[in-house]
């Protein structure tokens, strides 16, 4: 009990250096980009919103530090085939939109890549055509963390491979243990059931991990992280997809039973209750693409705004409570992070959990309704 | 200027009722483990996934404000 009390601790104080450097730096570099911006239009007042609003968007180029940004590659695919480019292009060295001609004129609209005529109209037949596949800032932080997954994940298979379960584990092996028997004994074991739970682990652990690391990434401030990629509605929605896919094929007799012709019931109930079960299939997994959308951008919006109250009160000595404040709430976000990537998982396991259990209560429902 | 009113109006009222909803649920696991402590741990699981769905309703709030917002 005590070595698990000194454990915790070493945790939270490690959590919190990490942190605190972590903060602290994002604030330094916010607080660059800050006076850059105030210095760009002195007279208009500093735009909260916007701001905020630009640091958790998808963008074209990867901030580094300063004035050093990576531009990251445009693919258009239009009427007249692939086209690719440097997003350096698309902007002047006011980070202003301008026209870059390729096959078409390509323009920025509000941060969409739009076909434009001679006098800078969108134009909006050829719009149409135009399939944007370029690498973003979220694409590219998706590799790293698809990279990182790749590295820590397959290192440690491999180690069990040349080893077998019967010897203690090493190294990354040890770190990765534990997280995975968490998953499956407090996730998909309670929720799904011995016997089935095996056959969807691996699902069960591809979206913990994958949510869990895009996570982190996101709350990183400078750049191999930095990108908002669990905050973009798009991620989440390909994995609620996933999950929505998996539920229903997976759903036996008795679930859809349950949602067209609930048992028990008088039939007018049954008709009453079909519709209201129908929609329940498919606000689970937008509850889940919400949940997981609304969590992380929130957290990302707060510490950015603290962040904010300096350039709003145009004093440093603002940053004596911002900045500790970011620190505090920087701290929740990384239990946050993790909890999140829980509750999808959770939720997803449970949602597999009630399509595949076995019904044995049908005779004594029917029993009782005659 | 009175949309970003309303808006923040309806944050707030969001706030309000995931606050006592998450209180509930704090207090409900809180008593719970008081009686119980060798059941605190299935408590507190539930106890986040229970709290994770009155959270969802107040970020739907949230996400409902930017949008009128923006």
């Amino acid at each position: 009990m005590s070595f698990l009390r000194i454990k915790t601790l070493l945790v939270a104080g490690f959590s919190l250096i990490a942190v605190l450097s972590v903060t602290n730096s994002f604030a330094n570099e916010n607080a660059n980009e800050g006076v850059k911006e105030a210095a760009k239009k002195q007279e208009g007042s500093f735009n909260v919103t916007e701001t905020i609003l630009e640091h958790i968007k998808d963008d074209h180029s990867w901030h580094l530090w300063g004035d050093k940004s990576i531009h990251l590659p445009v693919i258009l695919k239009t009427s007249k085939g692939f086209e690719v480019f440097s997003s350096e292009k698309l902007v002047d060295e006011h980070h202003e939109p301008v026209v870059y001609k390729g096959n078409f004129d390509y323009k920025l609209i509000e941060g969409k890549t739009k076909i434009v005529d001679a006098s800078g109209n969108v134009d909006k037949e050829a719009s149409k055509q135009l399939w944007d596949l370029s690498i973003t800032k979220n694409v590219a932080s998706l590799f790293v963390s698809v990279f990182i997954l790749l590295v820590v994940l397959l290192s440690s298979a491999a180690a069990y491979k040349k080893t077998g379960v019967k010897t203690a584990p090493k190294g990354l092996q040890s770190f990765m243990e534990p997280i995975i028997l968490f998953v499956r004994d407090e996730v998909a074991v309670p929720n799904i059931g011995a016997k089935k739970a095996g056959k969807y682990m691996p699902f069960l652990l591809t979206i913990f991990f994958l949510i869990l690391t895009n996570n982190f990434l996101g709350l990183i401030p400078f750049f191999p992280g930095g990108a908002n990629v669990s905050g973009n509605i798009a991620f989440t929605m390909t994995l609620a997809v996933c999950v929505f896919i998996v539920v229903n094929l997976s759903a036996n007799k008795s679930y859809w039973e349950h949602i067209f012709w609930m048992p028990g019931m008088h039939w007018s109930m049954k008709l009453f209750l079909a519709p209201i079960e129908l929609i329940g299939v498919f606000t689970k997994p937008i509850s889940l693409m919400i949940r997981l959308f609304a969590n992380i951008t929130a957290g990302h919006i707060l510490v950015l705004s603290l962040i904010c109250l300096i350039f709003i009160f145009k004093t440093v000595f603002a940053s004596a409570i911002a900045v500790p404040f970011a620190v505090f709430i920087g701290m929740i976000e990384l239990l946050v992070a993790f909890l999140q990537a829980f509750i999808f998982t959770m939720l997803a396991a449970m949602y597999i959990g009630m399509a595949t259990e076995e019904h044995h209560h049908e005779g004594h429902a029917e029993a009782a309704h005659h | 200027m009175v949309v970003g009113s309303v808006a923040a109006i309806g944050a707030g009222l969001a706030a309000i009722g995931a606050g006592i909803g998450i209180g509930q649920i704090g207090k409900g696991a809180v008593e719970g483990i008081a009686r119980q402590p060798e059941a605190a741990n299935e408590i507190r699981s539930n106890m986040i996934v229970a709290a994770a769905f009155v959270e969802a309703v107040a970020l739907f709030a949230v996400v409902v404000a930017l949008l009128g917002n923006g």
